[in-house]
């Protein structure tokens, strides 16, 4: 089953696609066939368009045949979650506020995508607005997870993670804001990767924290994220708060840099609340640094109890003020018989929005309110400078830290339906974001009633290579991304 | 009991700037409805902004011109309010740390006459902040239109201290400032389209007062004299209220310029929470000493300091200079041709640049720019006259073909033979014998005190010599055989 066309890695693909051996539109049909057979069960795609990939897929391979191949993406089918605009295709945010959207723009990224040859390959399921753990806030009903079809893919980027396990696609591109890529591709048994703050262009995606937001890939292989990785990093004039640096080789890295490595296991990670089945599979994977001759470091990351508040503050505060732009004027839902601009306003939000981001709009709005700044979201911020400087000052004794990615392996479909217990899917993530670090999800085994089990890496700022070195470590030594759900 | 107002502007001012605060499509005035938009300025879904540097340069500009503070740092926050001419139902403004702080705009009050110089002020400077414009709402019958060519539009904030006394200093507050952003090109401060807007809050208080009074916001005063006005019917309602034995309520009025009355728009307690906090999609952008010093270095002189420079090193009257230094290009035209005429001659440039070029450009409704006669044309005029080389009353002949045609003056003087020319003193004195015979009233009207009444026997003096009789001559000669 991993030997057929679409669960091939990339790094395959490409190789063969070079060798003249496969095609980009064969590659493309069987990636389609495939997404035919299995979609009315996982549901992960919002859209997508067969023909406008193989118009995609035969211009790759007639590149190719010109000599003018553009790269190991050229030819790869590669999904994109729905928040992300490409020209001519819908963008929902899987709300019913943008059900009707298409967008006259490419993101940047998902023009890096089309320079790099990608085959754009449909819009894939999300929580609305990318708010959300279990893509069940979806408008258009949630995705399955590939693994167990009761149960939920993560979220927010459900879609994207379980597109690419069930080999919808080879790869596809998620949102992170507080684990959206990581705790998605932890239980659907796929790499996901979030970048730094600032590494990847953040427009053309529909904005939900704008300080958190990133952009990062979903793969099957630590080397996979690296290709992907290196096709939308850099520098974007279009995003004020893009970093500007060069760009390193990180496919080059994975080789170039070998440990061992000093890995900082944070104490405040492993306490109430986590699975023992998944606790068991990071201390296996602790184990097998050690066993490399890795220095294994406990640390402390002391203000990890205040991720989750502060995480709630700073993340609504920010989304109340971006989602004030859909309001039934220029584009998107408009609510009918309205009689002034006030009741077309608020009667287009309150029937485009779904509950999760109306609480989170409301939430926001308060903690931004006159009388109340000062109090939440001033002092979210400082809060937030103290969660920096803890992950700043572990980095003085390692060089990366390792953690589970969520808690718990995918749960059943409303099983959490207190909002609440949903936000604690979170607690191992949202640092991360608060911070602006990189971090990567692997995965690290399965539980005795086989749902994946994922490790998150945390790295350094823009140290993206190192990272993904240390996953790619791991990753050679054992054969869990090769496992294919049985569909 | 006497009242006084203290008066405080609001003043916007849009910056000339080819695109937009925060993207690149252009901006500008006349446009077809929303042709001057893009993703960005539309809000669509994903879109970010980034900073026209030109506009920031143009707001450090205008602090330095007005003497401000520069913030080291240009932060930007979120203003955010519900309104269907903002696409993103928040504006990137500036909120706790404005661009510019402190700083003063120079005024002249009207001075006891028009040919003698006013009291200058100092008006305080609270702030100037960046942020972008709104777009603008059409009402019909049943809907409204919204056109968006405007949103994103840079666009300055200017505010005053409550520093202002009465509505003629809010004109002259205005009538200033408006010309300083014009020297500097910051902006055409042109109210008509919007270019230059004016909210003004307005208390009064018994003299003596210390405390302010509750504040009435005025808006919509779209010209200079409608902010005069405004504020001055305000002033009279404000009195009016408090001698009836009212309260005056905090709230926001319309001033309707056409019809002098205003009404209220809402009060204080429908004011909006602007929930204010940092854009986090744009960073915060560092301002050096070397960015400043560029800037400073193309700040031009200030219209009053250019004033009171023409005053001292030309020797011209208060009543050119104060037509002169109003408009940057008419002054540099004035410095040019007074150049070009030569020492002790700034005077009469000044004179004829004022009083008959203006007057024709004018009359032709055309512009200083267009105009045909450029200061080497005035600096030659001037000269000629002040040589001898031609006599006063033919200048003007000579300035209206000048006018017409561009023609260097030396051209039409030769061309016509209008060249002054030393009058014989027997054809002279025979002209005159000629005139006294044929007006004897006037004659016998001089004769008995009636000093003006030379004037009527000049007139056919110089018809008979075609003009060109110097005055003076054709002065002392009447009088000689009037005696």
């Amino acid at each position: 089953m991993a030997d057929a066309l679409p669960h091939r890695t990339i790094a395959d693909a490409a190789a063969r696609l070079a060798a003249g051996t496969l095609s980009s539109v064969e590659l493309t049909r069987a990636v389609i066939a495939r997404t035919q057979a299995v979609e009315d069960r996982v549901k992960a795609f919002n859209s997508r368009d067969e023909s406008d990939a193989l118009v995609q897929a035969a211009a790759s391979d007639a590149r190719r045949a010109a000599g003018q191949a553009l790269g190991p993406l050229d030819g790869i089918p590669v999904g994109l979650k729905d928040v992300i605009a490409v020209n001519g295709q819908p963008l929902t945010a899987s709300s019913r506020m943008l059900a009707n959207f298409v967008s006259p723009y490419d993101a940047t990224v998902t023009a890096r995508l089309k320079k790099a040859g990608a085959v754009l390959w449909g819009r894939l399921n999300l929580d609305e607005f990318a708010m959300g753990s279990s893509t069940e806030n979806s408008a258009f009903g949630p995705t399955r997870n590939p693994w167990d079809l009761t149960r939920v893919p993560g979220g927010s980027s459900g879609g994207s993670a379980a597109a690419l396990a069930a080999g919808c696609a080879l790869a596809t591109l998620g949102s992170d804001t507080g684990g959206s890529i990581r705790q998605p591709a932890a239980l659907c048994g796929v790499v996901g990767l979030k970048p730094s703050y600032g590494l990847v262009s953040r427009y053309g995606l529909i904005a939900f924290a704008s300080s958190l937001d990133q952009i990062g890939p979903f793969a099957r292989t630590v080397e996979d994220a690296a290709i992907m990785l290196g096709a939308i990093a850099g520098h974007d004039p279009l995003d004020s708060t893009s970093f500007r640096a060069e760009v390193p080789d990180y496919r080059r890295a994975l080789t170039e840099k070998k440990g061992p490595w000093r890995i900082g296991i944070p104490r405040e990670y492993f306490g109430e609340g986590l699975d023992p089945e998944v606790g068991a599979a990071v201390e296996q994977a602790i184990a097998h640094y050690r066993a490399q001759g890795c220095e294994i470091r406990e640390v402390s990351l002391p203000h990890t109890q205040y991720c989750l508040d502060t995480y709630y503050i700073i993340a609504t505060a920010e989304a109340s003020s971006n989602l004030a732009r859909y309001d039934g004027v220029r584009y998107g839902h408009r609510a009918e018989g309205v009689t002034d601009i006030e009741q077309l306003n608020s009667r287009s939000r309150a029937e485009g929005f779904g509950a999760e981001v109306k609480r989170r709009i409301i939430l926001g709005t308060y903690v931004l309110s006159s009388g109340y700044y000062d109090a939440f979201y001033l002092r979210a911020q400082k809060v937030r400078t103290l969660i920096r400087q803890d992950f700043l000052n572990a980095y003085r004794d390692v060089d990366v830290l390792l953690t589970p990615t969520s808690p718990v392996p995918a749960f059943k479909l409303g099983e959490k339906s207190d909002p609440l217990a949903m936000y604690l899917c979170d607690i191992y993530t949202i640092g991360v974001n608060l911070a602006g670090l990189p971090a990567i999800s692997v995965p690290c085994g399965f539980t005795r009633a086989g749902l994946p089990v994922g490790l998150q890496l945390i790295g350094q700022p823009f140290r993206e290579a190192d990272l993904l070195a240390v996953a790619r470590h791991y990753e050679q030594a054992h054969d869990w991304h090769t496992r294919v759900p049985a569909l | 009991m006497k009242y006084e107002a203290v008066i405080g502007l609001e003043v916007h001012v849009q910056i000339k700037t080819r695109s937009k605060m925060f993207t690149r499509v252009g901006a500008g005035y006349g446009h077809e409805p929303n042709t001057l938009t893009d993703p960005v300025v539309l809000a669509l879904p994903g879109v970010l902004p980034v900073m026209n540097k030109a506009a920031l340069d143009a707001v450090i500009k205008a602090g330095l011109m007005l003497g401000c503070d520069i913030a080291p740092v240009c932060k930007w926050d979120r203003k955010q309010y519900f309104y269907p001419d903002s696409p993103k139902n928040y504006q990137i403004s500036q909120y706790d740390q404005p661009i510019c702080q402190g700083g003063a705009v120079e005024i002249e009050l009207p001075g006891p006459a028009r040919n003698i110089m006013g009291e200058h002020k100092r008006i305080p400077l609270t702030r100037i902040h960046l942020e972008e414009d709104v777009g603008k709402l059409n009402h019909f019958a049943t809907d409204s239109l919204v056109d968006f060519n405007r949103a994103g539009t840079p666009l300055m904030e200017i505010v005053s201290e409550p520093a202002l006394h009465t509505a003629d200093e809010a004109y002259a507050y205005l009538t200033s400032l408006r010309a300083t952003m014009i020297y500097g090109g910051i902006s055409d401060c042109d109210m008509e389209k919007g270019q230059l807007r004016c909210d003004a809050n307005i208390s009064i208080r018994p003299v003596g007062e210390t405390k302010l009074g509750t504040k009435v916001e005025l808006k919509n005063l779209n010209s200079i004299s409608f902010v005069r006005d405004g504020i001055a019917h305000e002033i009279k309602r404000q009195i009016g209220v408090f001698e009836r034995g009212g309260t005056i309520v905090q709230e926001t009025r319309d001033y309707d310029g056409q019809t002098g009355a205003s009404q209220s728009l809402r009060t204080k307690e429908m004011a909006h929470d602007y929930r204010y906090f940092p854009d986090p999609d744009l960073m915060p952008v560092q301002v050096d000493a070397a960015w400043k010093a560029r800037l400073q270095a193309e700040c031009p002189e200030l219209p009053f300091v250019k004033q009171r420079r023409f005053l001292e090193q030309y020797q011209i009257p208060y009543t050119i200079t104060s037509v002169l230094v109003w408009d940057r290009a008419l002054s540099d035209y004035f410095e040019e041709a007074a150049k070009l005429a030569g020492p002790g001659r700034a005077q009469a440039v000044g004179n004829w640049l004022v009083n008959d070029l203006l007057r024709e450009i004018g009359a032709a409704k055309t512009d200083l720019a267009a105009a045909k006669v450029r200061p080497p044309h005035l600096a030659e005029l001037v000269r000629l006259v002040d040589e001898g080389k031609l006599l006063p009353n033919l200048a003007r002949t000579v300035f209206a073909q000048m006018f017409a045609t561009g023609e260097m003056p030396s051209a039409i003087v030769a061309r016509e033979g209008l060249a002054a020319a030393p009058t014989d003193a027997g054809e002279l004195e025979q002209w005159c014998r000629d005139a006294i015979a044929a007006k004897p009233d006037a004659a016998a009207e001089f004769k008995a005190g009636k000093e003006s009444a030379i004037n009527a026997l000049k007139g056919p003096v110089m018809k008979a010599a075609k003009g060109k009789a110097d005055p003076k001559q054709v002065d002392a000669t009447l009088r000689r055989l009037l005696a």
